[in-house]
């Protein structure tokens, strides 16, 4: 939803003859919320992967990289499919950026605990 | 004077993407931040928006560059089994045990982070083009998260340098 500041800004900009092309803010809000799963999914990733042994040496994609690499490679694979998703969704819609903002950094909030040491070794198995 | 292969693998994933990194990150800002109907003229509205999507795209790139070169090239020497190995000294030590156990596992993780908000960042701004400054919302948006990505990586970034100064890959 526009607020009137942003109306009144879109008013003076008509004015002064400037080509603004028509683009609706779903994508903006789909690209938003995807980085956002992205973020946590490594977050989840990185948790799990301490807490179980056989998770962790399943996500050894690359014997010199380790569990890293399987995590990294996850992560990036669920935040562009979602991504693609959500852009199919929203596209034509015009979703609020500032919900999606808010959204997105909560997961953001939570994927960056999950890759703090203090946080996920607190799960690691013994 | 010279440097081994890893060392030049090294500067590049550190200094070269990240010089880059940081050089696009300021760019970048200052564009997003002075982005104000007030404060540009159509026709500086054109070519500031051609500066912007430059900047932002570039940081995109070298924020990738840093985590594929340094997750797929470095880390696996950091790594190594061997006694000799930067991970190997630092966990043989009590006293340098924690820049494996905390900064080092840190780091190989959060900054990943960094290039999917950055990427996030460099499509809002291709995307929504010079409509950016006619939503404010969608610009915060942007600098929101483009902040963010620069936070990440600089936690990464540091930990990098300093776990360098303690145990450097040669």
């Amino acid at each position: 939803m526009r607020t009137p500041d942003d109306l009144a800004r879109e008013e003076e900009y008509h004015h002064e003859g400037i080509d603004f092309p028509d683009r609706p803010e779903g994508p903006v809000a789909a690209a938003v919320l995807a980085g956002g799963i992205g973020c946590l999914a490594l977050g989840v990733l990185t948790t799990v992967a301490a807490a179980s042994s056989s998770f962790s040496d399943w996500l050894s994609w690359d014997d010199d990289v380790g569990p890293l690499s399987g995590k990294t490679a996850l992560a990036v694979i669920v935040w562009l499919v979602s991504w693609a998703v959500l852009h199919v969704v929203y596209r034509n819609r015009p979703l609020e950026t500032r919900r999606a903002l808010v959204i997105a950094l909560v997961l953001v909030a939570l994927g960056a605990l999950g890759t703090f040491p203090t946080f996920f070794q607190a799960f690691a198995a013994d | 004077m010279h440097f081994t292969d890893r060392e030049w693998w090294t500067l590049i994933h550190g200094m070269g993407f990240g010089a880059l990194f940081l050089l696009a990150f300021a760019g970048g800002l200052a564009g997003l931040y002075s982005l104000r109907p007030a404060w540009v003229t159509p026709a500086g509205l054109q070519e500031r928006m051609r500066r912007l999507k430059v900047g932002v795209v570039t940081m995109a790139v070298a924020a990738w560059g840093t985590v594929i070169t340094g997750t797929w090239i470095v880390y696996p020497w950091y790594r190594d089994p061997a006694p000799d190995s930067p991970r190997s000294l630092l966990l043989a030590d009590e006293a340098t045990e924690d820049w494996h156990e905390f900064g080092m596992e840190w780091k190989e993780h959060v900054a990943w982070l960094s290039p999917i908000l950055a990427t996030v960042v460099a499509f809002i701004v291709v995307y929504y083009g010079v409509n950016l400054i006619r939503h404010e919302r969608v610009r915060r948006t942007a600098i929101v998260l483009y902040v963010l990505s620069f936070s990440f990586a600089v936690v990464a970034g540091a930990f990098g340098a300093f776990i360098t100064k303690v145990a450097p890959i040669i």
